[in-house]
């Protein structure tokens, strides 16, 4: 085995010097125009793909006809039907109810008062775990109404609390067709695996189209954002059901309705739970993107202060996402947690009694909605009472910029200089029939033939469809955001396995970080750091940091125990058996956390178009500002294709690392 | 078939691989060898079993002989590769899905080595759950439900849910629920394997209780040769797939079948499984009242040892057929019998 494997390593050094002498040298050896076309792919030889897809899209908005209907009516009619219970929920929770339209119109019952929502969530904080979370879901919501954010914040809740049951609802069905069905399981695994890595901009176009600008649009992306995990999750959880669980339902003679309802889906309901709270989270983070897209609310709130360069109105808002994200998920996750030992009958009691709590919270929404109309204040969250902390924050931002900007251009410069020119250099000096080349042969060494020719074709639609000169500036900007975080991430994520006080601590902040929505981490490097790839760098480092953490964390602190006093009884030092014993079994683990880590930072680069990158998230970003469908689609399956090629070839090492272990 | 037969097997095959049917019906008398030859995983290889109205039946075997799949064929959980099964002298794999619903509905019963309660029901909900899916009402199956967790020792237990229960309350719960529907067949996978020792001994015994209560036909799984020997009325060995010998706990101690049997029988206490009248001098003459010729040699020892002569043995009937001398129960007692 050593033998085979020496030389493997030694071609493969080869073949990476190879790569570096033809990136470095490569400009000056081809510049003769008869090998041009190996630096620069011939804008000839590129195949029209984005054009014949926006022409189809053409023909299914204007043209396509089912005979009875036409596609846009049938697009139009689902927008109808997902609008109504969106138009009532804003309504009761921002808005209130109009009759009339435009300026004349007249609000004729007001939306739930500040004080009943809260009091609502206080009591939904109870009911899910203590009292101590109902005190942090309650100051978070009293933060959103002291603040000015209630409106905004409001009109978010209503996205997501529409977007949520379709997502789960659509999710848990295509995750128990899933689990019924092996053949729609190879259907739909490679549909669902685009769907996660196609960058959500691209669909935002088609859907655009169909749905016309505005909220529904911002909804359906939502849901088709939020809905694969669920399946997935769905899929996993039904197949973790204890057999013998299966096998007692058969043999009580359940019908196969009986058999999901009552066997499957409750005894799998914990593992259900974690993908509702998954729902929610992604829910919100897309609500949030797709404020560009009509969507309004908080996310409306940040892009605008953005562009207007309102910094404190961006932080402030900001601020509100994350309290709002925070609040979110400690309730959902309280609510998937929750168990009871005991049941006792229900007694024989008053309504009121039994159901105390609920009693409670509508006993004050009755008296603030009747009251109300004499105090407002009861009502919305009088304007006088508000603070802001804008100003604050827009002071703070400028004081940072008169007095460091000399630091901050220099940390700058420093990095752009020594760290991303260098790298994007390497990759753009490389000839793109060799890139192709190596790929396949990466993809062969790690994962057979398959995955070999999966990368080919792969890198080769990159390459025709005239992409590759963006692809390598996202692959570049990826992996140098990439090397950051995991030279960062996997340290802290060693320590907190090691010292549990540290862990604890971690945790929480990494717990914390992962519910914050991505928009969020601009707003404070474009404040700091302006636009440009460096500021991009920071934000998707900041994004795509928390795996590279956790899995790390997770690796090192589940090494058996047994090896680890194995080591000691042998007489290991500390460092003997961090580096001996539990880094080498953590690597696999620390793959996978560098594997998710490259994902989450592909779908942060994205959202950094904003700040003015030029890659294929640019792209994606320019098609979606000129409505292009084609091209926003083909350099969203660029995208999916770097982030699929990536993901096979880690989580296919990880593999191999574990089996020479024997862990599986 | 005879009257008394509640469940037959008849040459019941299962093997795991693509296209076993097939390879089943070219050979169909394949040896292990073959089998494995063949790239085959052979759970299950040619069963023949007879399951006697009201008896304990135990399939004991080492983990990985097949007993769990045996089981899981007789009930069709898995649909056997090949092979007979006659329930109550129908043939039950030739029952529709709709028939095969209601037999177990109504008919079957099962026991789980990891209890298989539903997490989310408490364990009165868990044990009515057989009946509400029967389509009874919640009121009536709630009755019945408070029944049987009496009969088991769990009153007072009814809305506390599966998680806040031991091991062993939690398989009371598990016999609770199989025995709500009053099944005629009652089967139990190694139903006490995952308790301590003590609760499975307790368990063991209140089973006991249980059966002489309600008379049931039971089939037992157990890798546990003591409990085996401890319940059964028969015994089926099972090694790699094959049953090896059927036999009451009594035969395969006097007359074990091969030496993997032999192995097992080795270290059983004799004088627990030896009846009176496998060991005493037919036609001899002896003292005493007359002690039962089906009674185990356990439980005369003394009697026979400190009156230190021949005692006298009766049948059933109360007639004279022998009589046992003390040396015969020593030479049992320290195993030196075969």
């Amino acid at each position: 085995m050593e033998r085979m494997f020496k030389p493997s390593i030694l071609v493969f050094a080869a073949l990476f010097a190879a790569t570096w002498l033809l990136a470095k040298f490569g400009g000056a050896w081809f510049e003769s125009p008869a090998l041009a076309w190996l630096m620069e792919y011939p804008k000839s030889w590129v195949l029209p793909l984005k054009d014949y897809v926006s022409a189809a899209m053409k023909w299914l908005v204007e043209d396509a006809n089912f005979g009875l209907f036409t596609f846009t009516e049938f697009t139009r009619a689902i927008a109808w039907l997902i609008e109504q219970p969106y138009e009532f929920v804003r309504a009761v929770l921002a808005t209130g109810f109009m009759d009339g339209v435009g300026r004349r119109a007249e609000q004729i019952v007001p939306p739930l008062s500040w004080i009943a929502v809260t009091a609502a969530v206080v009591a939904l904080g109870h009911y899910a775990k203590s009292w101590g979370l109902a005190a942090i879901v309650g100051l978070a919501f009293l933060y959103l109404a002291v603040f000015g954010q209630w409106e905004s914040a409001m009109i978010t809740l209503a996205s997501v609390v529409i977007a949520v049951p379709f997502g789960v609802v659509g999710g848990l069905m295509l995750g128990l067709l899933t689990y019924r069905h092996k053949a729609f399981e190879a259907v739909l695994k490679p549909i669902l695996d685009l769907m996660q890595t196609i960058p959500v901009f691209a669909y935002l176009v088609p859907i655009l189209f169909m749905f016309g600008f505005g909220p529904v649009s911002a909804l359906v992306a939502t849901v088709i954002y939020a809905m694969p995990p669920m399946a997935r999750i769905t899929t996993l959880a039904l197949q973790n059901v204890d057999p013998e669980i299966v096998d007692f339902g058969k043999m009580t003679g359940c019908t196969q309705r009986q058999m999901t309802w009552k066997i499957l889906v409750p005894s799998a309901l914990s593992g259900l739970m974690v993908g509702v709270n998954q729902v929610i989270m992604l829910s919100l983070n897309m609500v949030i993107i797709a404020s560009m897209i009509g969507a309004g609310g908080l996310g409306f709130d940040v892009l605008s202060s953005l562009r207007r360069l309102n910094i404190g109105g961006g932080f402030e808002a900001g601020i509100a996402i994350v309290v709002l994200a925070i609040a979110l998920d400690r309730l959902s996750q309280a609510l998937a947690e929750r168990s009871t030992t005991y049941a006792p009958a229900p007694a024989k009691t008053g309504l009121f009694v039994r159901y105390k709590r609920s009693g409670v919270v509508a006993v004050i929404l009755i008296a603030t909605m009747a009251l109300g109309f004499f105090i407002p204040a009861l009502q919305t969250y009088p304007e006088g009472a508000e603070l802001s902390t804008g100003a604050f924050w827009t002071e703070s931002v400028k004081y940072l910029n008169i007095n460091y900007f000399d630091q901050f251009e220099a940390v700058k410069i420093f990095f752009l200089n020594n760290f991303l020119l260098p790298i994007k250099r390497f990759f753009l000096g490389i000839p793109w029939p060799w890139a192709i080349a190596m790929l396949t042969l990466i993809g062969w060494k790690f994962g057979g033939w398959k995955l070999g020719l999966m990368n080919l074709i792969m890198a080769t639609f990159i390459a025709a469809t005239g992409m590759w000169e963006k692809a390598m500036i996202t692959v570049y900007l990826c992996g140098a955001s990439v090397i950051i975080a995991s030279v960062i991430g996997i340290p802290i994520g060693i320590w907190a396995a090691l010292s549990p006080r540290a862990g604890r601590v971690i945790g929480v902040v990494i717990d914390t970080l992962q519910t914050l929505p991505s928009f969020v981490y601009l707003i404070p490097v474009v404040m700091l750091f302006r636009i440009g790839d460096f500021t991009a760098m920071i934000a998707i480092v900041a994004y795509a940091l928390v795996p590279a953490v956790r899995y790390a964390a997770h690796g090192v602190r589940h090494v058996s125990a047994e090896l680890i006093e194995a080591g000691v009884v042998s007489g290991c030092t500390k460092w003997q058996i961090l580096l001996k014993i539990r880094l080498p079994l953590a690597l696999p683990e620390i793959l996978l956390g560098i594997n998710q880590t490259i994902m989450l930072a592909l779908s942060m680069l994205v959202i950094t178009a904003l700040v003015g990158t030029r890659d294929l998230g640019q792209e994606v970003y320019i098609a979606l500002t000129k409505a292009d469908t084609g091209r926003g689609l083909v350099a969203g399956f660029a995208i999916a294709f770097i982030a699929i090629m990536a993901d096979r070839v880690i989580s296919a090492s990880a593999r191999k690392a574990k089996a020479r272990y024997g862990l599986d | 078939m005879a009257e008394n037969i509640k469940l037959a097997c008849r040459n019941v095959w299962k093997l795991y691989g693509p296209r076993a049917a097939e390879f089943l019906k070219a050979n169909p008398n394949a040896d292990l060898e073959q089998v494995r030859q063949a790239g085959f995983v052979p759970a299950v290889r040619g069963a023949n079993v007879d399951v006697r109205d009201g008896e304990i039946f135990v399939i004991m075997g080492l983990s990985g002989s097949g007993k769990s799949t045996l089981v899981r064929c007789m009930s069709r959980l898995i649909e056997p590769t090949a092979g007979a099964l006659f329930f109550e002298g129908h043939d039950l794999r030739k029952a529709s899905e709709k028939a095969l619903i209601d037999i177990r509905r109504h008919k079957m019963g099962m026991v789980f080595q990891h209890f298989a309660l539903l997490p989310h029901l408490t364990v009165l909900e868990n044990v009515a759950f057989p009946l509400t899916i029967q389509g009874q009402t919640k009121a009536k199956a709630a009755a019945r439900a408070a029944e049987v967790i009496e009969l088991v020792g769990l009153g007072g237990r009814e809305h506390y849910y599966p998680r806040a229960l031991s091991g062993g309350q939690q398989q009371r719960v598990g016999i609770a629920r199989s025995l709500a529907v009053e099944p005629e067949l009652w089967f139990l996978d190694e139903p006490f394997s995952a308790l301590d020792p003590l609760i499975r001994r307790e368990m063991q015994d209140e089973f006991l209780r249980l059966q002489a209560m309600l008379k049931k036909t039971i089939v037992f799984i157990t890798h546990d040769f003591d409990e085996a020997i401890r319940l059964a009325d028969r015994i089926a060995i099972m090694k790699d797939g094959a049953i090896i010998q059927v036999a009451t706990p009594e035969e395969l101690v006097m007359n074990p079948a091969s030496d993997y049997v032999e192995e097992f029988t080795r270290h059983v206490p004799r004088d627990k499984v030896i009846s009176v009248g496998a060991v005493m001098q037919k036609g001899a003459e002896g003292a005493g009242e007359g002690l039962r010729m089906e009674g185990k040699i356990a439980d005369i020892a003394e009697a026979v040892v400190s009156a230190n002569a021949p005692q006298m043995v009766v049948d059933s009937a109360g007639k004279p057929v022998g009589a046992i001398d003390p040396e015969t129960v020593i030479n049992v007692l320290i195993g030196r019998v075969r």
